[in-house]
């Protein structure tokens, strides 16, 4: 038998349960790219039925087919460039009427069209009686009752499908009449668009003239530029819109849709019958008590510290066993060359590629619990429940109700929140939360909190009202949030205001039914997204690790101010075991401290102390911020190395001793300030080239917040410096 | 096209805006004054002039939550006074 390729694509509005669907045909053959030049996600997939391969491709949820955002011109251009054998329309039959509004559109794009009657368990328990066949006989199209969640007519789905791709039991599209004087304005403009046969050849004619009178953007664009004839045809367009705006007193497209319905109406009809009058109660119930004026916002707040809370918790110790890997790893690896030996290939391998690799893949258990914590609040309809809380305030701050989803993620880590602002229609909404979404304080930038907080602000009390005293500690942490929080508010601002000036886009969005996610759809969900940050994120992450390691190692320091060698023959000799490991971890540390100095990061920090003077800094926390920019958490570890205490968790307060003797509590809280603030980490730089498309952004938000940090950095510490705050 | 945009008091036709319209009280759809992508969109998702529109959740201030054609959807506060709606005969 010959092998062949069918290519099917799968549309349908968003919780149509089309990616349910697509699973279903699928399985794990599933493969996440973008749309090329536009930062759509696109998934593929394969499977094989009755010996004939099929290609599917899963089309962006989408409510229609116009320009209104980059999904629907993605899924139009799929459809019309790509020409698939068949195109799938997943319907939610419990929402019927809406959901074939999509149906429609491609009706009159003449494609062959299979419609999954999805959900038609739910739609049964409402009290609907589908009539398929009579449904698909008056839209003119096949229709398959299937219930995604349970697998069900996924086998009849795919009969249906290859049907239609080999041309058995086509029916002929319905033909959709918009009223007699809509249809006379589109005879007057068919015969034009065929006489064009670049045009008639690539698009329906009448499905353009449609698109003509609803004056799409995009196709008056492709005209304007296709030359010869086209301003004859959109002068006539134009005239056609005034007769008929004239006639009805109403934009065309506005009486285009409501003729759409119609026919669906007339459609249902027919072939719907309603046994009982019960509408999705339950939904309506939760939702009295999810967006209640007095519970809701504290459930939402209740809702994100849980999710935390289980990122966290569950994911400390995952995170230790991957660390305590790449510790066996390095240290087997390292094992393999001759002790003392110096060679230049085992620190990289040791140092650079291992550690380099383990920096990112320690990160992994907190992305992927926090991704499925996500996933869950998603697939629930919560999520959409939380952008309709926080609507009104976002929206005060120039920002969109969806924008505050990244913005709760950015506490956990700013990759995943950069990643999450495609739930975002409109670009410059997208590109406003990325760029603000890295002064949520991260648990990266946490690590350093704890380490400064403790040197500087522990155990002061600031007000004593009998057995209650507030301390500085908790204080100090909760002020560094709220200066990032405050900070984020202001850019947005700022930037509404100047590069992405614009009104924000109001807030239209479904609210869906609750539903229980499948597992299966959950772990499907957050893999894929923790897959994307280890394949992406994680190169960038490595190649700049090894650089920021060369960077910390070369050039390489051979005349020592001491004899290290015999430091350590001496301290072999000592008697007492635990003042011998002592002895010799203080040598070690000590050589480490001279050829960090010594090394490139230790001149580029002795050359910009300079500039970091007046920011209260010197060159060993100038060395350590550059560590930081491979990742925040490394600022401590550079800070160890430099002041020859070690890293890890037993040597902080050895850390945090040093930092009190030589810095003011003032500098303590300008480290804290600018390591919020300046360079967000390699990885989110990464992820924002990735998501904005270009460098431009990924660049500006590194500058911006850069100098930024500088600028608010040397106001605090001059300010307090003058007043004699913390000095 | 001038219409009104503020908080959507009667006109001579007795249409209002979608965001006066209280609680719980269903309306039908007279026109909608959103830019033309826009327009579309909200089409799309089932506002089209003569539907049934029932009020869910209005405070006044944030989006308001209205159900249509059997689904709810979330607008927002700019978003309801640009939907101008009738009370039923």
């Amino acid at each position: 038998m010959a092998h062949k390729t069918l290519t099917i694509a799968l549309a349908g509005n968003p919780n149509s349960g089309k990616t349910t669907l697509f699973n279903n045909l699928t399985g794990a053959h599933q493969h996440v790219g973008n749309y090329p030049g536009v930062t759509v996600e696109k998934k593929e997939g394969t499977c094989i039925h009755r010996g004939v391969r099929i290609q599917v491709v899963d089309l962006p949820g989408t409510y229609s087919l116009t320009p209104y955002s980059i999904e629907e011109v993605v899924a139009r251009d799929f459809v019309i460039e790509e020409q698939p054998d068949v195109v799938v329309d997943v319907v939610d039959a419990s929402n019927l009427e809406r959901n074939l509004y999509l149906a429609t559109q491609f009706i009159a794009l003449r494609v062959p069209l299979v419609l999954a009657l999805n959900m038609s368990d739910v739609a049964e328990r409402r009290g609907f009686a589908i009539h398929h066949q009579r449904l698909g006989e008056l839209l003119g199209a096949r229709v398959v009752p299937t219930i995604g969640h349970r697998n069900k007519g996924t086998a009849e789905l795919l009969d249906a499908i290859l049907d239609i791709a080999e041309g058995r039991d086509v029916l002929r599209p319905a033909e959709i009449h918009f009223g007699r004087e809509m249809d006379e304005e589109l005879d007057k403009l068919e015969p034009l668009i065929r006489a064009r046969p670049g045009l008639a050849g690539h698009y329906p004619p009448r499905w353009l003239a449609i698109k003509l009178l609803e004056d799409d953007r995009i196709i008056r664009e492709r005209i304007e530029q296709g030359g010869a004839g086209g301003a004859e045809l959109l002068e006539a367009a134009a005239a056609s819109r005034q007769h008929l705006r004239h006639i009805f007193g109403e934009d065309p497209e506005t009486v285009l849709a409501d003729r759409r319905y119609g026919f669906i109406s007339g459609a249902c009809q027919e072939a719907v019958t309603r046994t009982v009058e019960a509408r999705h109660s339950m939904s309506d119930r939760i939702d009295a008590v999810i967006l209640h004026r007095a519970i809701g916002l504290p459930l939402f707040l209740l809702l994100t510290y849980l999710t935390f809370q289980f990122t966290f918790s569950v994911g400390h110790a995952p995170t230790d066993w991957i660390e305590s890997f790449f510790g066996w790893l390095s240290g087997t690896v390292a094992g393999l060359w001759p002790a003392g030996a110096e060679s230049a290939l085992r620190d990289l391998l040791c140092d650079g590629v291992i550690a380099g690799v383990g920096g990112v893949l320690t990160f992994l258990p907190y992305i992927l619990l926090l991704f499925l914590a996500i996933a869950f609040l998603e697939d629930t309809g919560y999520m959409a429940r939380a952008a309709f809380l926080m609507d009104h305030l976002m929206h005060k701050i120039g920002l969109h109700g969806k924008s505050f989803i990244p913005m709760l993620i950015g506490f956990g880590c700013s990759v995943p929140a950069v990643l999450a602002t495609r739930t975002l229609d409109s670009r410059r909404d997208r590109l406003t939360t990325m760029l603000v979404v890295p002064l949520m304080s991260c648990s990266a930038r946490f690590v350093i909190y704890t380490v400064i907080v403790g040197a500087f602000f522990a155990d002061r009390v600031l007000v004593h009202a009998g057995p209650i005293a507030l301390r500085l500690q908790p204080v100090m942490y909760f002020l560094m949030y709220l200066i990032g929080v405050v900070l984020a508010v202001l850019a947005a601002k700022v930037l509404r205001m100047t590069v992405l000036r614009g009104e924000t886009t109001p807030l239209v969005m479904e609210l869906p039914p609750y539903r229980m996610p499948t597992l299966r759809g959950l772990a499907i969900h957050m893999w894929e997204r923790g897959w994307l940050y280890v394949r992406k994120a994680g190169t960038v992450i490595l190649a700049l690790s090894i650089i920021l390691w060369a960077l910390t190692t070369y050039p390489k320091k051979t005349q020592f101010s001491q004899d290290y060698a015999a430091r350590r023959a001496n301290a072999e000799r000592l008697a007492d075991p635990a003042k011998r490991e002592a002895e010799l971890a203080a040598a070690e540390h000590s050589q480490a401290a001279e050829r960090l100095a010594h090394s490139a990061a230790g001149r580029i920090g002795k050359a910009i102390e300079p500039a970091l003077r007046p920011l209260g800094f010197d060159w060993r926390i100038g060395t350590a911020l550059i560590g930081a920019f491979a990742a925040k958490e490394a600022f401590v570890a550079q800070m160890g190395i430099v002041y020859a205490v070690g890293s890890g968790e037993a040597n902080r307060e050895a850390l945090r001793q040093h930092l009190r003797q030589d810095y003011s509590p003032l500098t303590g809280f300008c480290i804290m300030l600018f390591c919020l603030v300046s360079m967000p980490c390699v990885a989110t730089i990464a992820a924002t080239r990735r998501e904005s498309g270009s460098w431009r952004w990924a660049l500006f938000q590194l500058g911006g917040l850069t100098a930024l940090a500088y600028l608010l950095t040397l106001i605090a510490y001059q300010l307090g410096h003058l007043l004699g705050i913390g000095v | 096209m001038a219409l009104e945009r503020g908080a959507g008091k009667s006109d001579a036709g007795g249409t209002l805006a979608l965001g006066s319209v209280p609680e719980g009280q269903r309306v039908r759809l007279v026109k909608l004054d959103a830019g033309c992508g826009m327009a579309s969109r909200l089409s799309a998702m089932g506002l089209v002039p003569g539907v049934e529109v029932r009020m869910l959740r209005n405070r006044g201030r944030g989006p308001a939550l209205v159900e249509v054609k059997g689904t709810r959807l979330a607008l927002g506060r700019g978003m309801t006074t640009k939907i101008l709606v009738q009370p039923p005969a």
